[in-house]
């Protein structure tokens, strides 16, 4: 089957049987390499992609999902050069190591802060428990998250967005 | 892993997405795919044809209807129902139970149906919805029909839709009082989930009628028809003391299967502190006027 959709911003058709995972449409075909195949069953997040805004396990969604819609990998929210701030924040906590699952997590959490911009602990643990981590232990994730959260105020829910 | 080839069919209308099920076996609905793809990609099930529920408009809608049910589409995510300003002005307990479920990604795109019709015992909204007294609307190739949720899990993996039958929406009995969903999960999934509804004589402090579900404990929601008879009459304050005389021998006649999850006693212990806390919950929406 034929689709078009925007990946990352840019206009972009594909053609595929129907059973195409989006995953190996996102890292075979266009060769964007940042999004990770881990468990292959939607438990681990290494895979996270944003699909017309929303978090999913491209291993576990088909690529015809995407027609006429839109794809952000972790490629789509790394600038030109240097890093994002979310990418800054994670370096700068050490809240990466082997780095397989930085891509899932950093995706995961650019899908919290922009519905909530200032979430409490409680919240940045529950959004981000399905994403796993081998090596960090996850408290230098937490930390990291919680240094995008603007001083004083931690747990203000701001307007979720629709 | 990945899945077998299939045909792919998105249909814009439920009649056509019908037809494009009927008289065929290896043909599927695909809503979110969160338990439909990780089954063809394992290769337990095979599909020949898929038919996407994705484009067809009002399947996701949430409302009240003219005579005060809310209404839940069964594509509707979870993530929507959690988010929705209406499931949490008229059923919060509902928006809860869904934002524990799974992970964030399977609650963006796994929806209430999909849930429903796989019938994986290990879940949660079929458990609250019997205890609600719920309806699935059902659309087949031979028309509509209703089903009360406690009527529709057959069994694992098993339901009373007939194969060519798409769920449309779910019907939330309008004068529900306070309900409470509680669960324990162990792993991904509920090990054993709890769901209370009440309804209240007038005045409002004393229950009429109490429906109560112990779900994921065996193949289906069950109830316990002692519990629930005790309950009546009972002032919601004294609710949580009544339970605690019958405890220690009414959970026996549930049927409990020991798995990962915990022993069969272990589960029964859970589910009698699981149901002490949906009553404290119950009874405080009570206080507070909300369900
Ligand atoms: C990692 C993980 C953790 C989970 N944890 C929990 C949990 O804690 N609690 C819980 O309750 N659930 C849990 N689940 C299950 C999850 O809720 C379901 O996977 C999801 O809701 C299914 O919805 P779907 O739209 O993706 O269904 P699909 O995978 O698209 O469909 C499932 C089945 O239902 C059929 N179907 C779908 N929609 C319809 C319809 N409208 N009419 C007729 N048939 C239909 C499909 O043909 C298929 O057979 C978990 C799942 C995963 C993968
Ligand atoms: S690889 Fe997709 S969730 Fe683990
Ligand atoms: S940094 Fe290695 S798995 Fe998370």
């Amino acid at each position: 089957m034929a689709i078009s959709f925007t990946l990352n911003e840019r206009e972009v058709a594909a053609e595929f049987p129907p059973n195409r995972l989006l995953i190996d449409l996102l890292r075979d075909h266009f060769k964007l390499k940042g999004t990770k195949r881990s468990c292959d069953m939607e438990v681990c997040g290494a895979c996270t992609v944003l699909l017309n805004g929303q978090p999913v396990s491209s291993c576990t969604t088909l690529a015809a999902d995407a027609d006429q819609g839109s794809i952000v990998t972790i490629e789509g929210l790394s600038p030109e050069a240097g890093l994002s701030r979310i990418q800054q924040a994670f370096v700068d906590h050490g809240a990466a190591q082997c780095g397989f699952c930085t891509p899932g997590f950093i995706v995961a959490v650019t899908d919290l802060l922009s519905r909530n911009p200032s979430p409490s602990d409680d919240e940045i643990r529950h959004h981000l428990r399905g994403n796993l981590c081998r090596c960090t232990g996850y408290v230098k994730i937490l930390e990291a998250v919680k240094s995008l959260v603007p001083p004083g105020r931690e747990g203000v829910k701001a307007q979720v967005k629709a | 892993m990945r899945p077998a080839a299939f045909d792919y069919l998105r249909p814009t209308a439920v009649a056509e997405a019908v037809r494009g099920i009927s008289g065929s076996d290896g043909a599927f609905f695909y809503a979110g795919g969160t338990e439909l793809l990780l089954a063809l990609k394992m290769r337990v099930l095979r599909a020949d044809r898929l038919i996407d529920l994705k484009r067809i408009p009002q399947l996701d809608r949430i409302a009240l209807s003219e005579r005060g049910e809310l209404t839940i589409g069964a594509r509707a995510t979870h993530r929507q129902i959690e988010e929705s300003a209406l499931v949490q002005q008229v059923l919060p307990a509902l928006g809860r139970l869904c934002s524990q479920v799974a992970n964030i990604r399977v609650r963006s795109v796994g929806t209430i149906g999909g849930n429903l019709c796989f019938a994986e015992p290990h879940a949660d909204p079929g458990t609250f919805l019997a205890a609600l007294g719920a309806r699935l609307h059902l659309v087949g190739a031979q028309g509509e029909r209703m089903v009360a949720a406690d009527e529709f899990v057959l069994g694992e993996f098993e339901t009373a839709r007939r194969d060519d039958e798409l769920l449309s929406h779910i019907v939330i009995p309008a004068q529900a009082g306070p309900s409470a969903y509680r669960r324990f999960r162990h792993g991904e999934r509920p090990s054993v989930g709890v769901g209370v509804s009440w309804r209240l004589a007038k005045g409002g402090r004393t229950i009429e009628t109490a429906r109560i579900r112990f779900g994921a404990l065996g193949p289906r929601p069950q109830a316990v028809e002692a519990l629930e008879q005790a309950l009546g009459g009972v002032e919601t304050a004294k609710a949580s003391g009544r339970i605690a005389e019958l405890l220690p021998h009414a959970l026996d006649a549930l049927e409990v299967i020991s798995d990962r999850h915990g022993g069969a006693d272990y589960k029964r212990h859970l589910a009698a502190t699981l149901l002490q806390r949906c009553i404290a919950d119950a009874h405080q929406a009570a206080l507070g006027g909300r369900p």
